[in-house]
This record gives C-alpha cells, sequence and structure tokens, in this order.
C-alpha cells in the first residue's frame, strides 16, 4: 500500500454529511468534488501550508506549519513523517516536533538539517517556498519524558540529534521543573549548534539546567570516554541520547557496560540520514522480486529496496527508514538482515521491510 | 509444434534478434521512466480535475432537465465525462501507470472508477490475465471475451451462430459484460475458483453495481424533481450507454482487426523478455486520429505502444511511437494500424464470418517502412527528444 498523511480528525456531522454525498460521488468520495473549489476542503489527508522558514544555522532551518485541519496533538521528542512532492513525487522523512504542543496559533514545526547529497533536506532547507502544502504523517516515537520526572537528568545530543532533546528542555522548563539537568550537546563549532543561542539563553534564565557544550572541530567527536570528565555523576542521572546511530550505539554500550542503573534509565533516539546505500557490511547477495520479474545484486549494506531500484525496478517505499511499513514485501526465501542491527529479520513467509533489510545470501521476495 | 505455414513474424526471428528486440524496447521504457516528473503529474492531475469539473457540471445541468437545452448539454457532457473518466484515467490508473507519482489518490491500489467492474476484479483479469498472455488462443481470455469466436483458431461451436446478435447487446451494455467477464467462468467451472472468493467476488460486484444504480437512476434524477425525474433518468442511461458503445468500439479494435496476430501456446512456450515484446507488439493494432481522438480513447489508439509497455503513463505514447516505428523498420515487423472506421468494420466482419465454421487466418500487414509515413518528422535514428510540455486538453 501506497503512504498516506493521518486522517483529519473532522466533526461528526461532518463526517455524516460527506458519507450522505457519496451517493452522488461514488466511486470518488464528496471531498474530491470539494477540492475543486479549494484543494484544502479535502479532508482525504492531513495537510499542511509552511507558513514561515527560521533560519537557525548556516545549513538548517525551522519550517513551519499551519496544519489544514486541527492538530492531533503531540509530546515533546515525537516526531512526524513529513511528505512533500518533487518533481511529481511525493516523497517522505520523519522529523523531530520542534514545535511547542498546544501552540497558541495550533501551529507545527520541525527542524531540518541540510544533509549533503540527500533528496529532501537540501528541499526543505532551501527549495520549499512559503505557501508550499506538506502532508503530515501520524505523530510517532517513544522518545519522550517519562512521568514521574526524575530528579537527575542527563541529556546528550549531537548534531540534529538536538532537536527533540530542544523540545524536552522547553517542556521541562515550561513545567517548572526544579530538578537538576545537565545537557551534553556536541557540534561542530559554536556557530554550528542548532538552537545554540536558545540554549545559551535557557541557560541563562533556568537554574535548573546546565549546558555543556563540545565542539568537535577542537576536540573531536564527543564520546563515552569523556563522560566522567564532563559529569562525574552520570551514572544516577536518568540520561537521554539523541545522535548519530554510531554515537549512541557506543554510548549504549558503555551505560551497560559501566552503570548499574537498569535499561529504563537510559532513553535513545538515533538519527539516521540515509539507510541501504551501502557502506555498512550487513548482508549482500542477490534479490529475485516475484511480482516485478526483476532481479538485483545487492552489495553489503545495500537495502533491498534501493537494490531493486538500481536494476529498475519499481517498488513501494514510504518513509525508507523503517518506520512507515509502506515498502513491506513477503520473503518466500533465504533470510534478510536489519541494516540498523545486523540482525537476522524476518523468516521465510513473514512480511519484511524493504528499506531497512539487506538480502543475507539469495533471496526471493513477492514485489 | 509451431506452424509451419504461418506468416507469424515471430516465427522467423532468430534468438539473437528477439534478444536485441527485448533490449531496445526496454530501454525506450527505462529513458520514459527516468523522464518522468512534474509534467506528467501536472497532466495527470489536470485530467482528472478536467473530469470531475466536467462531470459536476454535466450533473447540474441535468437538474434542470425539464428544460431541453440543458437535458441535450447534460447528456453530452456527462458521456464525455464518463468516457474520459474510463479511458484516460480510470484504465490507465489502475494499470498502476501513475503509481511512480507515490500519490495515494492517484494509485492502482486505491482507485475505482465509474463502472460496473470492482477495481480488484478488473485488475486481475485485465492487467494480469490479458497483459501476460495476450492473444494467446485459450489461455488469454480476452480473445473473445469466452462468448464470441473472433479468430479461426478457436473452436467452432453453434451458439456462435447467435454472436452478431449477442455482440449488439455486448456494445450497448459493455460495462456489465466486462463486469461479468472478470469473474471468469472457465475457473468457475473447473473449480479453479474458490466457493468462498466467488461469493466474495460477487458480493463486490453487488455492492458496487447498488451504488452505481442509485447515484444514475435514483439519487441524481431525485435531485432533478418530480417533472425531471424520468428524464434524468433517462439521460444518465443515454450517457452510459455511450460509454459503453464508445469503450467497446476502442477497446474491440484493440487486438480483433485483421492485422493482429494471435499465438499458440506452444509460441510462448520458453518466452523470453525479447519474446513477449514481440508478441505484444504482433498482437496489437493501433487506430490513427486526431490528437482530441487519442484522448477520448485513453490513449488505447495506441494499443500497441500500451501493450508493449502497460505500465507507462498514456501520455506518453504518441511520444514514442515513432521510436517503436524504428525498431519495426530495424527487423521488417509490421506496425499494426488503420484509420478507426476501417479497423471497426474488419472486426465486425470477423464477428460475423466467424459466426458460422471455418474462417482463415485475415491477411497480414507489411513490415513496417518509413516511406509509409510521410508525416514522419524525419530524424533518422527515430528519437525523438521527449521534453516539452504535454498538449493542453481540449
Amino acid at each position: 500500500m501506497v503512504e498516506k498523511a493521518a486522517e483529519p480528525q473532522l466533526h461528526p456531522l461532518r463526517r455524516r454529511a460527506l458519507a450522505f454525498a457519496r451517493a452522488l460521488t461514488t466511486p470518488l468520495p464528496a471531498d474530491d468534488y470539494l477540492a475543486l473549489l479549494d484543494p484544502r476542503w479535502s479532508a482525504r489527508e492531513q495537510t499542511g501550508t509552511v507558513v514561515r522558514k527560521q533560519p537557525e544555522t548556516a545549513d538548517a532551518a525551522t519550517i513551519v506549519i499551519r496544519p489544514t485541519f486541527s492538530w492531533s496533538g503531540h509530546q515533546p521528542g515525537q516526531y512526524v513523517r513529513l511528505g512533500v512532492e518533487i518533481d511529481g513525487i511525493r516523497q517522505w522523512r520523519a522529523y523531530t516536533i520542534t514545535a511547542d504542543p498546544e501552540h497558541p496559533e495550533d501551529f507545527v514545526s520541525v527542524t531540518v538539517k541540510r544533509t549533503e547529497g540527500g533528496k529532501l533536506s537540501p528541499y526543505f532547507v532551501d527549495e520549499m517556498p512559503v505557501g508550499a502544502t506538506v502532508f503530515l504523517g501520524e505523530v510517532e516515537g517513544q522518545f519522550t519524558l517519562p512521568d514521574p520526572l526524575p530528579e537527575k537528568l542527563l541529556m546528550i545530543s549531537a548534531g540534529s540529534g538536538v532537536t527533540p532533546i530542544w523540545s524536552q528542555l522547553r517542556e521541562l522548563e515550561r513545567r517548572g521543573f526544579d530538578g537538576d539537568i545537565f545537557h551534553i550537546h556536541g557540534a561542530r563549532t559554536p556557530e554550528e549548534m542548532i538552537f545554540g543561542e536558545h540554549l545559551r539563553a535557557m541557560r541563562e534564565r533556568c537554574s535548573a539546567y546546565t549546558l555543556h557544550e563540545h565542539h568537535s572541530k577542537e576536540k573531536g567527536r564527543v564520546g563515552a570516554a569523556h563522560l566522567d570528565e564532563i559529569v562525574p555523576d552520570w551514572r544516577e542521572r536518568e540520561a537521554f541520547l539523541s545522535g548519530p546511530r554510531d554515537m549512541i550505539d557506543e554510548m549504549e554500550k558503555h551505560w551497560e557496560a559501566e552503570a548499574d542503573a537498569d535499561a529504563e534509565a537510559l532513553h535513545t533516539e538515533r538519527f539516521q540520514p540515509t539507510i541501504g546505500e551501502g557502506g555498512e557490511d550487513v548482508g549482500g547477495g542477490t534479490v529475485g522480486f516475484r511480482v516485478t520479474e526483476c532481479s538485483a545484486e545487492c552489495e553489503p549494506g545495500v537495502s533491498i529496496l534501493v537494490g531493486g531500484e538500481r536494476a529498475g525496478a519499481v517498488l513501494p517505499f514510504g518513509c525508507r527508514m523503517g518506520i512507515c511499513h509502506t515498502c513491506v514485501g513477503r520473503l518466500r526465501v533465504g533470510r534478510v538482515r536489519d541494516l540498523r542491527t545486523g540482525e537476522i529479520e524476518g523468516e521465510e513467509g513473514e512480511m519484511v521491510r524493504t528499506c531497512v533489510t539487506a538480502p543475507d545470501g539469495d533471496v526471493e521476495i513477492d514485489l | 509444434m509451431a506452424a509451419t505455414t504461418s506468416t507469424n513474424p515471430l516465427h522467423r526471428l532468430t534468438p539473437e534478434q528477439i534478444e536485441e528486440i527485448g533490449k531496445a524496447f526496454q530501454e525506450i521504457h527505462d529513458d520514459v521512466y527516468s523522464d518522468l516528473g512534474d509534467r506528467d503529474a501536472t497532466y495527470i492531475r489536470s485530467i482528472i480535475e478536467f473530469h470531475r469539473r466536467l462531470g459536476a457540471l454535466s450533473r447540474i445541468m441535468l437538474m434542470a432537465s425539464r428544460y431541453p437545452p440543458a437535458l441535450v448539454l447534460g447528456t453530452i457532457g456527462l458521456s464525455m465525462a464518463k468516457i474520459v473518466e474510463n479511458m484516460e484515467i480510470g484504465h490507465n490508473v489502475l494499470h498502476g501507470q501513475w503509481d511512480w507519482m507515490n500519490d495515494p489518490s492517484i494509485h492502482s491500489s486505491t482507485w475505482d472508477w465509474d463502472t460496473a467492474s470492482p477495481a480488484a476484479a478488473w485488475k486481475h483479469s485485465h492487467n494480469y490475465v490479458h497483459h501476460t498472455y495476450t492473444n494467446i488462443v485459450g489461455k488469454d481470455k480476452d480473445v473473445g471475451y469466452e462468448i464470441m469466436r473472433i479468430d479461426p483458431r478457436q473452436k467452432w461451436y453453434p451458439f456462435y451462430l447467435a454472436q452478431p446478435f449477442y455482440n449488439l447487446l455486448l456494445m450497448a451494455f459493455f460495462e456489465w459484460g466486462v463486469a461479468s467477464h472478470d469473474l471468469d467462468f472457465e475457473a468457475i467451472r473447473s473449480g479453479k475458483k474458490s466457493k468462498q472468493q466467488l461469493r466474495d467476488e460477487l458480493k463486490a460486484m453487488g455492492v458496487k453495481a447498488r451504488r452505481q444504480i442509485i447515484k444514475d437512476y435514483i439519487a441524481f434524477p431525485a435531485l432533478s424533481g418530480r417533472k425531471g425525474f424520468k428524464r434524468t433518468l433517462k439521460a444518465n442511461f443515454t450517457a452510459n450507454i455511450v460509454r459503453n458503445l464508445w469503450s467497446h468500439a476502442i477497446i474491440f479494435c484493440g487486438h480483433f482487426p485483421d492485422q493482429a496476430y494471435t499465438f499458440t501456446e506452444e509460441d510462448a512456450k520458453d518466452e523470453t523478455r525479447g519474446g513477449w515484446y514481440v508478441r505484444q507488439l504482433l498482437g496489437a493494432a493501433n487506430i490513427e486520429g486526431s490528437p482530441t481522438f487519442h484522448f477520448m480513447s485513453g490513449n488505447l489508439s495506441y494499443q500497441v505502444e500500451h501493450h508493449l509497455f502497460p505500465d507507462l503513463p498514456s501520455s506518453r505514447y504518441g511520444e514514442i511511437a515513432p521510436r517503436v516505428k524504428a525498431i519495426c523498420e530495424k527487423y521488417e515487423l509490421p506496425y499494426n494500424t488503420g484509420p478507426f472506421l476501417q479497423q471497426w468494420l474488419m472486426v465486425q466482419r470477423s464477428i460475423v464470418r466467424l459466426a458460422f465454421p471455418g474462417g482463415k487466418e485475415r491477411p497480414k500487414a507489411d513490415p513496417y517502412r518509413t516511406e509509409h509515413e510521410p508525416s514522419s518528422n524525419g530524424s533518422s535514428n527515430g528519437h525523438v527528444a521527449h521534453t516539452g510540455p504535454v498538449p493542453a486538453f481540449p
């Protein structure tokens, strides 16, 4: 199935009127005719209009969106799938929601950092005009503040991984949190730090919040080895880690080895700009697409989806990061590995996500 | 054994030639596919919008059907709208020609069309059975639709004597014919289709039919008031008949004119991709006409291009036709085509002739040559730039 935006929440009367009108408009929904008058009158999908773009750093911007239908709400730290049409093709990416929940104007925002060679992030940061339409998917994500709040928190972020941490810090400030937050943020230089000024201002006005900036251009990337020096009591804090996959993997191992704290005290969010383009040493083999009647050779690290596309097959896809399940196909022969964990995923006869799995030897799939 | 007396060009091509042809066609496909983008998306969206505006306007006009000008204009408009919806939009969206846009509201998995066939059943019988086994007598159930003898190789039974008459019925009620054809009577008879599946399909057909009938014969007539009820009902009935006559004519001209070849199961045994392309090329026939004619036929007048590349957007068929012809010329293959009336009369003649036993293969077209086409743009390699704006309609 092709990926769709979220279903708008409609007034029950409107819903009933639309169902009734369908007697006249079948096989199309009545929305399709309302859209002739104004495209925003169609309630097929939740859409939004870009109302402004705020530059955050030289290569990151906050996209402020007014949802067409009332916003379903979100918790700080969650993300939303965002769809845009580029050259006639709708593409999806997931981004952390950086707007406050219950924004007074009902606005929603995401903060996007341009990834070199990426497809969507340069579009969002540089090209997308104010007034453009975006498709808003479901709000998802488990990287949220626990209830009740712990007394001592440790937040570690790097690069655009700061976005969910930013949302959480704002929430903590709004709630008047009077415990102790220690935040380590890794950025290349002070200027390249997304929300740098806001966070520095927060440090000035908020006694509970300590910000430690780690500038990787001088000191190298922030890693587990720095923890004892920067925040000696890290083992006693409930931790929120958000950043590139390898950083989080390293930290997680460190936690398991060093800290006595139980796993629930560690929350992680991995930021992965692209999956399946090759590079990782996971899997590799040939994929036979039974429906498309095409076969593809996948180098290690190349997902079934990317391999198939490179071989000319037209395959369903959505988020391309293992979230939305648009790209699933039934595995008929062979084994696949999850590119993110390297683990075997799915057995013969099961549905597997082609965007995050690579063949492990020869496989066949019903796609 | 392939028939040694056959004139079928498939039998004289060497395996190497067939492979080359396959590669050449695949190259056309890949070139177009990698070029799809904004202008194509704009095209299909503008056609969809055109259909909806025309349909809505005609329906509104028919609410005043007690006034004759409104009745006439409304009926014409609605007939046109239904034809555009079925042919250029419905058929092609259900083929997945626009799936590359990744737009859930213009996608083969979600689309349904304004005709009696439920989309799912039609996609199986048409996209899969017909487009895979095209013109293989005994496998492609669209060869005569299991009720007609349109190829001399089909065995004669006495009930075919009546086919000239029931063909007239089929013309008028084509959408219901297609819907029942999708059930696949042979699979039901032979027990290949489970009772449960048959029940589900009949149920889907019933639901679809009920909705269509309520819309055209109850709801819209009721909106025309007491005086207009009957007139609007008749207008809607007329529009459905006009659409049926038109789609029947176009579709029958796709494979049943004299030039189109049919095949035996032996011909398609161990078929390669190249062999499949050749069979599609030989088994289909185009209809010549103006851009408006092509549009109103859903570009099925480019039946050859459609059968070679059923997943390419229909708006591209006219652009790639010169490249297809160039391949025909190089390998001395025919490019089946003819004017609408000629093609249509050939089909009617076959239906009448083959109602009786016997019958011979009709003469086929000569290999394609450029000089047959004085209007060709003269590009020597047959490649045309496939960029530039899609002509607006109307």
